[in-house]
């Protein structure tokens, strides 16, 4: 039988009926992640649901009434039917997102877009650099790498953040960090005098980080800016540039390529992303007049 | 007998591929030094007569803000340099240094280094060229950390 990793996509249900009609998902509960973050927990109405998922897709979240949202789906894909989004309070829809409380209703549209490539990384060494609420897409990366450990030499995590406050997960992070087999750094950008971390950008984690770069996969999300000095970083280390992977954040709004208001350059980063290998969209990254 | 930290000082990362010689007259000026959690390193406004490379423990560099109090700007890990004021003049720190971990490092008589690179300007150039890496990468860090690329808020 062949091992999570190692499965054929999982086709989405939703793909396959309207793309645009939402199902139904209930509140589980709403968990405050940091003062302006929190996590949706979420649980199908209809009990049959076939939803799959691979690490790095997101959904289309719809608040009834007021709009809907691209977020990334950051569980475990093995911990289905429930589902987790996590998410800033940036505009009115997250804003109305965050007053929602158990049993309340919204819909999801998805899953979307490419995936972390996880299997292509098996015997190598994988670096996972996040910064910000960039964590969260790459956090059911990490759960599918954990759940096949054996399979992949060192893991190693490095993450940013505006300041101690602002680290997502913390107890899971604590939690991981205590099996041993997994390498975390954290570093914030400004910090009180208490804290006995890291102080510096994500980036200045990299270079003393131990990775083998001959042989290593990364995975990269954060602001976009982050990601170009990451890559910057990652590439004057000697990781190949084909075995380094972005997710790209544009305005989504159907999900699937069809109302372009994700175009970046050539591709839609709804249908074509948004997880892209840095070759295909290196020659954009950074460009203002894209 | 006498062991000469010559050894260490060419392990170190910062100062891999340098000439046997020059490695010799570096080493010439350094010391090991140990310092506790807690420990002030040097503070802003002192002398800079020193820098530091880490071997093992984590320093934070720091400086008071008006109704902040002590805030980390940067910190300093294993493989790491840890200050240049020797190297430029008015040679004051800006920063105070406090280790955040039981800390080990080299640390270099930065007058004592100075002399030498006076006497001997190869080994002038080579300092010189890779402190300046160091500077161009917490420049390059610092204007990340201006751009402040995760917040929305003040």
């Amino acid at each position: 039988m062949a091992s999570a990793i190692e499965q054929p996509e999982i086709a989405a249900a939703a793909a396959a009926a309207d793309p645009m009609l939402p199902a139904l998902y209930s509140i589980q509960r709403v968990r405050q992640e940091t003062d302006d973050t929190f996590t949706l927990e979420l649980v199908p109405e209809d009990s049959h649901s076939s939803f799959g998922f691979r690490p790095g897709q997101f959904n289309m979240v719809y608040i009834f009434g007021v709009g809907e949202v691209p977020i990334s789906i950051s569980s475990d894909p093995g911990s289905l039917p429930m589902l987790k989004h996590t998410t800033r309070e940036v505009g009115t829809v997250t804003r109305a997102m965050r007053q929602l409380k158990r049993g309340d209703v919204v819909g999801i549209r998805g899953p979307y877009g490419s995936c972390w490539p996880v299997a292509k990384a098996v015997e190598r060494d994988v670096v996972i650099v996040a910064g910000g609420i960039g964590l969260a897409p790459l956090r059911p990366a990490l759960y599918r790498l954990m759940a096949e450990r054996e399979k992949f030499r060192k893991i190693v995590l490095l993450y940013g953040t505006r300041t101690p406050e602002d680290i997502l997960y913390r107890q899971e992070l604590e939690h991981w960090r205590g099996k041993f087999d997994l390498e975390i750094q954290v570093t914030v950008d400004r910090a009180a005098s208490n804290w006995r971390g890291n102080v510096g950008v994500v980036t200045t984690l990299i270079p003393r980080a131990p990775f083998d770069p001959s042989n290593t996969f990364a995975l990269v999300c954060g602001p976009e800016v982050m990601m170009r000095f990451t890559v910057m970083e990652l590439e004057k280390r000697g990781v190949a540039t084909e075995r380094i992977y972005l997710s790209a954040e544009r305005n989504m709004k159907c999900g699937i390529g069809f109302c372009g208001h994700c175009q970046l350059g050539a591709v839609f980063v709804c249908k074509d992303g948004p997880v892209f290998a840095l070759n295909q969209i290196a020659a954009i990254l950074g460009k203002s007049e894209i | 007998m006498i062991h000469t930290l010559e050894p260490i000082v060419e392990q170190h990362p910062f100062f891999l591929g340098m000439e046997e010689r020059h490695i010799a007259l570096i080493a010439g000026c350094a010391k090991n030094v140990r310092f506790e959690s807690d420990q002030v390193i040097f503070h802003e406004g002192e002398r800079a007569d020193h820098f530091y490379l880490i071997r093992q423990g984590l320093v934070a560099v720091q400086c008071v803000i008006p109704n902040k109090g002590l805030t980390t700007v940067h910190t300093v890990g294993p493989d790491e340099v840890l200050g240049w004021s020797w190297l430029f003049a008015p040679h004051r720190f800006h920063f105070d240094g406090r280790a955040q971990q039981p800390t080990l490092a080299l640390e270099f008589d930065g007058k004592c280094l100075r002399g030498k690179c006076d006497e001997d300007h190869d080994l002038g150039y080579e300092i010189y060229k890779r402190f300046t890496q160091i500077v161009t990468e917490r420049l390059e860090a610092t204007r990340m950390q201006l751009l402040d690329v995760y917040g929305k808020r003040d």
